[in-house]
């Protein structure tokens, strides 16, 4: 008898509860049923009886601990802050150098680098309609536009994050940029953001550019090539994001992206790399609704499975393949453009979520995003949300400090066995590459996203200001975003034409012949030949319209 | 004889590939009772063209959320240029006020912002094929 009495007897715990209940149903809203978006039922009030782990170490460990439910490094926010990684791209590269030299004297301490979306389809300014260029990110086609864009910028101080979709041509030209710099490209840190073929293939066609069998051997080239080359680099994002914006469920979102992540880990196995070399430099990559609790808990429960998925299923022993690291960003789709202003409103309270669920970096998401990208003013509410969260409201001074509670640890539990249903089921399925092949994982998300739009439509889901409390108002007075100066513009394909003209044209073709005869081989890494190829001149265009003819261009399926 | 089902296409110009609306958007339609054409984002304008003439389209749903809808004013001329003119063009998702206006005046029949219910979109829709037919009686023979 040396174990002290608990502080609740289990029958008096029960006859309280009982007690409570006999008053709750007696109560208004007694028989509101509340189902989250992960379909998991919510209930009324959560009790010690709910929560039998909430203080289980093996459930939960410490910070910086197996299975890393409480977060991945033993101080968390409060030994270091998250990471404000801004998306930035606009216009020409001259606009993008302007505008990244203004946010780092600003504080920021990470490069963001968003292109054009012609750059995301796979082709030079010199092939696309004009009216499109620049509109959404900054137009970067050769070697010159990527030394441009960076100019006077220190490339081996700063962490670069580029949405650069397979075949990595951004990449590439930073590679050959840094090599004109006489940088070491050991130095380079960043990550590959946009990387995950699956993602974009199932959910965001945006970066979809080859076929999907030839995406995923780059894939696994561009890997093995920065495992060799490139050690501070971070070769992949497993992205959720993409599928829970297209309207997968919280749960949904989180599954699928483990399952590409055990997919593309299987892939880097096969090719004999050892699980231990790759995945500590496997990042993830969220969304985060404004489903407060569900979020948070979805992180806590993605953490926990991460970590037992490295070491159990792909055999890792070293911690740091254990660490879930993410970035996330506030939802966009969660964002109304009526009364736009009330979406700082809503950003808050995504972010505070994403936040307490221990993400590594952050994006906020700017109100005016509902019109056009965002002006600066707006983009500088969303960077203000995240200092006032941290320094104003002290959100950070105690590590996973909803840890314990009943309710965020038996959701916790709730979504994780939810997500593990949903992983059973894709591996059922054949695994991920299968599973979105036939079309099973792009049914699922569209079934979602309906349903939801059904729950908004007949007011289940509250949206204010769409489906309640409306009102009368003339939107003329917000002031969006200028589209990039035509004559710019113009001046940039005129350059790009310059460059083609007067670069050595033999070696540019040479690089981009040895990339085809690449890519025609069952074993040579075309990734490398890509780097090459792009620093003899080759521009992004060209290098991806080779592996187009090579590799197939990619289309999703058409399942509505 | 029962009348023939209005006929839809909603797609996608330009580069962006964001199509959560458009599939929301045409499987409502369809579910409405309309025969819906659905195509995959990245479409050019020849071939949007193409693709009304010979579906026969009362209506074009184009689904832009990142800048494409600047494309329209050509897609307009395009459909025009074809003797399409009848078919009625709506646009969906996000467009900035000061480009409504433009898309308005270059004969782009309704612009839809997030938010639009689908029962508001399905009941649009409707009517304008209704238009699209009449106007195509009146020019007939």
């Amino acid at each position: 008898m040396n174990k002290p009495a608990a502080p609740f007897q289990s029958d008096e715990l029960a006859r309280a509860e009982t007690r409570w209940r006999e008053a709750f149903e007696e109560s208004p809203g007694a028989d509101t049923r509340i189902v989250n978006r992960s379909g998991i039922e919510v209930k009324p009030l959560y009790t010690p009886r709910d929560a039998p782990r909430a203080d289980s170490i093996e459930a939960l460990g410490y910070p910086g601990e197996y299975p890393y439910t409480r977060g991945i490094y033993a101080s968390m926010h409060r030994g270091r802050s998250w990471t404000q990684r801004q998306l930035i791209g606009l216009g020409v590269p001259e606009d993008y150098n302007a505008r990244l030299k203004e946010i780092l004297a600003h504080g920021a301490t990470a490069i963001s680098l968003i292109p054009c979306n012609s750059v995301y389809r796979g082709y030079d300014a010199d092939e696309v309609p004009e009216e499109l260029l620049g509109t959404c990110g900054v137009v970067i086609n050769s070697v010159e536009d990527m030394d441009r864009a960076l100019e006077g910028v220190p490339l081996e101080r700063l962490s670069c994050g580029m949405n650069d979709p397979s075949p990595f041509t951004l990449l590439a030209l930073l590679l050959a940029v840094a090599r004109r710099r006489g940088l070491a490209w050991t130095g380079l840190a960043g990550t590959s953001n946009q990387s995950d073929c699956l993602s974009h293939f199932v959910a965001n066609h945006m970066f979809f550019r080859l076929a999907l069998p030839g995406a995923r051997r780059v894939l696994a080239d561009h890997i093995a090539y920065c495992n060799e080359r490139l050690p501070s680099w971070n070769p992949l994002s497993v992205v959720g994001q993409h599928m829970q914006q297209a309207g997968a469920t919280p749960a949904e979102a989180m599954a699928f992206t483990l399952c590409s992540a055990i997919q593309y880990a299987e892939d880097c196995i096969a090719r004999g790399m050892a699980a231990d070399a790759f995945l500590p430099r496997f990042t993830f990559f969220f969304d985060i609704s404004i489903s407060f609790f569900e979020e948070l808990a979805k992180f806590r429960a993605g953490r926990r499975i991460w970590a037992r998925l490295a070491r159990e299923r792909l055999g890792a022993k070293d911690p740091r393949s254990w660490r879930f690291k993410f970035h996330a960003q506030t939802s966009g789709v969660d964002l109304t453009r009526q009364q736009p202003l009330n979406n700082v409103a809503r950003v808050t309270a995504q972010a505070i979520a994403g936040i307490f669920g221990g993400l590594q970096s952050l994006h906020t998401d700017s109100y005016d995003e509902v019109f056009s990208t965002p002006t600066a003013e707006a983009a500088r509410i969303a960077i203000a949300t995240q200092n006032i969260l941290r320094e104003e409201a002290h959100l950070t001074d105690v590590i996973d400090p909803l840890g314990g509670s009943y309710y965020v640890e038996a959701l916790t539990d709730e979504m994780e066995s939810r997500i593990d249903g949903l992983i059973a089921r894709i591996d059922a399925a054949g695994g991920m590459y299968r599973a979105v092949e036939n079309g099973l994982v792009q049914r699922m998300i569209g079934e979602s996203a309906h349903a939801f739009q059904q729950k908004v439509e007949r007011g289940e889901q509250t949206v204010v200001g769409v489906n309640a409390y409306r009102i009368e108002e003339n939107l003329d007075g917000y002031r969006v975003l200028e589209y990039p100066d035509r004559a710019r513009i113009e001046a940039q394909i005129a350059r790009l034409k310059r460059f083609k003209a007067e670069r050595f044209a033999a070696a540019a073709h040479g690089g981009l012949d040895a990339l085809a005869r690449a890519a025609q081989s069952k074993d040579e890494n075309v990734f490398a030949r890509v780097v090459e190829a792009a620093e003899a001149g080759a521009t992004h265009g060209e290098i991806c319209a080779c592996l187009r003819r090579e590799l197939g261009f990619g289309q999703p399926l058409t399942i509505v | 004889m029962a009348e023939h089902p209005p006929k839809v296409i909603v797609t996608k110009l330009g580069f962006d590939g964001h199509d959560r609306g458009s599939r929301v958007v045409a499987a409502h339609l369809r579910d409405a009772g309309m025969e819906v054409v659905y195509t995959p984002p990245w479409q050019d304008i020849p071939t949007v063209v193409k693709l009304a003439t010979e579906e026969d389209a009362d209506v074009i749903g184009i689904s832009s959320l990142a800048t494409d809808h600047l494309l329209l004013p050509k897609l307009m001329a395009a459909l025009r240029a074809a003797g399409m003119a009848d078919v009625q063009v709506v646009v969906g998702g996000i467009v900035p006020p000061r480009d409504e206006k433009l898309l308005l005046e270059a004969g782009v029949a309704r612009v839809f912002h997030p938010g639009a219910a689908l029962e508001e979109i399905a009941h649009e829709v409707r009517a304008l094929a209704a238009k699209a037919r009449a106007l195509r009686e009146t020019a007939a023979p």
